[in-house]
């Protein structure tokens, strides 16, 4: 086995560990941080695999932004232990399915591959060379996302402006009604 | 294997030389923060220790690393345990990619002036400082203090807004270069340093990481008057000293990568690049510390609104103009 092999497998092993403890945890903000080794470990597997751009964007977004922004809000409720069973016994029926669905899924894609067992090269892909593959070829899916994105930032700009000019109407009622006594 | 052992060696070396100048560094940064806040204050600051007091950092250090290191009752010890060294090691790691001067040549071999050049150098500063986050979030989380929570959360949320402002006001700078490479971009200033063509994208830069650093006028998270200490309310001994050397290096690289984005990194005439990049951290850490002697905190719903309606929307619209001058040029 390679050098890349093995640093492969090392750090799969850790991904899965870490996606598992994360599942597993009571306390929500443990979750959070082995959410995040999670993350950290596919970064560098995206670095091991020569997208450099990839593992960045990684740490910045998912293991930096979005887990924040989850850690932020479990301590901001303090919501740290789930007392109660999140699920109902039925609801276990359709996971499990989906779970056979997608390990079936896997093991498929595990022994149709070809070129599982060839040796990983070591390859790199630079910043620029990434960019032109996305702009020039995956630019309609990039408009999408980007059309997506775009109307969930004025969704969240209504629902907040819209909450404060009825707190607004609402002060300005009691104000009134103060004034009327 | 011989070249690879080489390799290796040098690697090792230029990693202890730079994380001992920069320990040092940080040390005396406190000193000269203390000196110089003392003299916006008119007071003499630290004297005893020394002459002009310049044997005090060593004295503070015995003093931390001699305290008892306490845990609070309910704490999650493992995370309170780890989070000071994420807030040190994450400003540490971000040195790597700060280029210190032209390749040298030693026996044939070209050595570069830096510890790693990544071709995605400025993204991994930014990978970097949004993982300093969880530093100070976990940290506070983690003493099952309210101060501690309230100075996490704060610091939490003050981080992300501003990141955004941070990495929006650079790529501008990425369009100039066509890299993201720090070599590279010192390279792209060959002629003119980046700040007199991006002015705007300097003045969001600066602002942006003066609140990633948490220090005055952005340091709500460990606001003394409310809070305690905020996130480090409850820890004592190194690990106080551990948050406290992650704001100094945070200083520091902050220092360097503005030297590096806007001020031509280690360019200049006469002296060698080395100094050039020294004498360029020293100023921004001077200016910091003018800045902290000068302005009050900011309220919290002010630190939100110029975040996010001030310095996000002309961050956009100064791409917008970039990209619209770049292509005019072309």
């Amino acid at each position: 086995m390679t050098l890349y092999g093995m640093l492969f497998h090392i750090i799969s092993a850790v991904i899965i560990a870490a996606t598992a403890v994360a599942i597993t945890r009571k306390n929500l903000v443990h979750a959070v941080v082995y959410l995040i080794v999670s993350f950290f470990g596919t970064a560098m597997l995206f670095y091991l695999f020569g997208a450099p751009l990839l593992a960045a964007l990684e740490v910045i977004i998912y293991a930096g932004a979005i887990m924040v922004l989850f850690l932020f809000v479990v301590m901001m409720i303090r919501a740290e232990s789930a007392e109660k069973k999140v699920f109902v016994p039925i609801q276990w029926i359709p996971a499990a399915i989906f779970c056979l669905i997608y390990v079936l899924v896997a093991a498929a894609m595990a022994v149709g591959t070809p070129g599982m067992n060839a040796p990983l090269k070591m390859l790199s892909a630079s910043p620029a060379q990434f960019a032109i593959y996305v702009f020039k070829y995956q630019w309609f899916s990039i408009e999408v996302v980007s059309m997506l994105l775009l109307l969930a930032v004025i969704g969240a700009l209504n629902l907040g402006a819209g909450r404060r000019a009825g707190r607004v109407d609402e002060e300005r009622r009691i104000e009134d009604d103060s004034a009327l006594q | 294997m011989l070249l690879w052992i080489a390799g290796f060696l040098i690697l090792l070396v230029k990693l202890s030389i730079i994380l001992g100048v920069v320990l040092f560094l940080a040390g005396y940064l406190v000193w000269v923060e203390r000196k110089f806040l003392a003299r916006l204050q008119i007071r003499y600051g630290p004297n005893r220790a020394g002459p002009y007091g310049l044997l005090q950092p060593l004295a503070d250090i015995v003093k931390m690393i001699t305290k008892e290191d306490t845990v609070p009752e309910g704490a999650d010890r493992a995370f309170f345990l780890l989070a000071p060294a994420v807030v040190a090691a994450t400003a540490l790691l971000m040195f790597s990619v700060v280029p210190l001067g032209r390749d040298i040549t030693v026996w044939g071999r070209r050595v570069p002036m830096v510890i790693t050049d990544l071709n995605i150098g400025l993204l991994f500063v930014f990978a970097m400082s949004s993982l300093s986050v969880y530093g100070v979030a976990l940290g506070g989380w983690a003493s099952n203090s309210k101060y501690g929570l309230l100075g996490g959360i704060r610091g939490a949320a003050q981080m992300i807004s501003y990141e955004l402002s941070l990495g929006l006001s650079l790529i501008p700078i990425v369009m100039l270069a066509h890299s993201f490479s720090m070599v590279d971009i010192v390279q792209a200033q060959q002629k003119y340093p980046f700040i007199l063509f991006q002015p705007v994208a300097f003045l969001i830069f600066v602002i942006s990481a003066m609140a990633e650093s948490k220090r005055i006028p952005f340091d709500l998270p460990e606001a003394e008057n409310e809070l305690v200490a905020g996130y480090h309310t409850e820890y004592s001994g190194m690990r106080f000293g551990l948050f406290f050397l992650g704001e100094y290096v945070h200083i520091m690289v902050f220092g360097g990568i503005l030297a590096v984005l806007f001020l031509g990194g280690w360019r200049g005439p006469i002296l060698p690049p080395i100094v050039w990049l020294m004498i360029k951290i020293f100023l921004v850490a001077l200016f910091m510390i003018w800045v902290r002697g000068t302005l009050p905190r900011l309220r919290y719903d002010q630190l939100m609104a110029l975040g996010w309606k001030v310095l996000i929307p002309l961050a956009l619209i100064n791409i917008l103009v970039t990209g619209a001058v770049g292509l005019m040029m072309n």
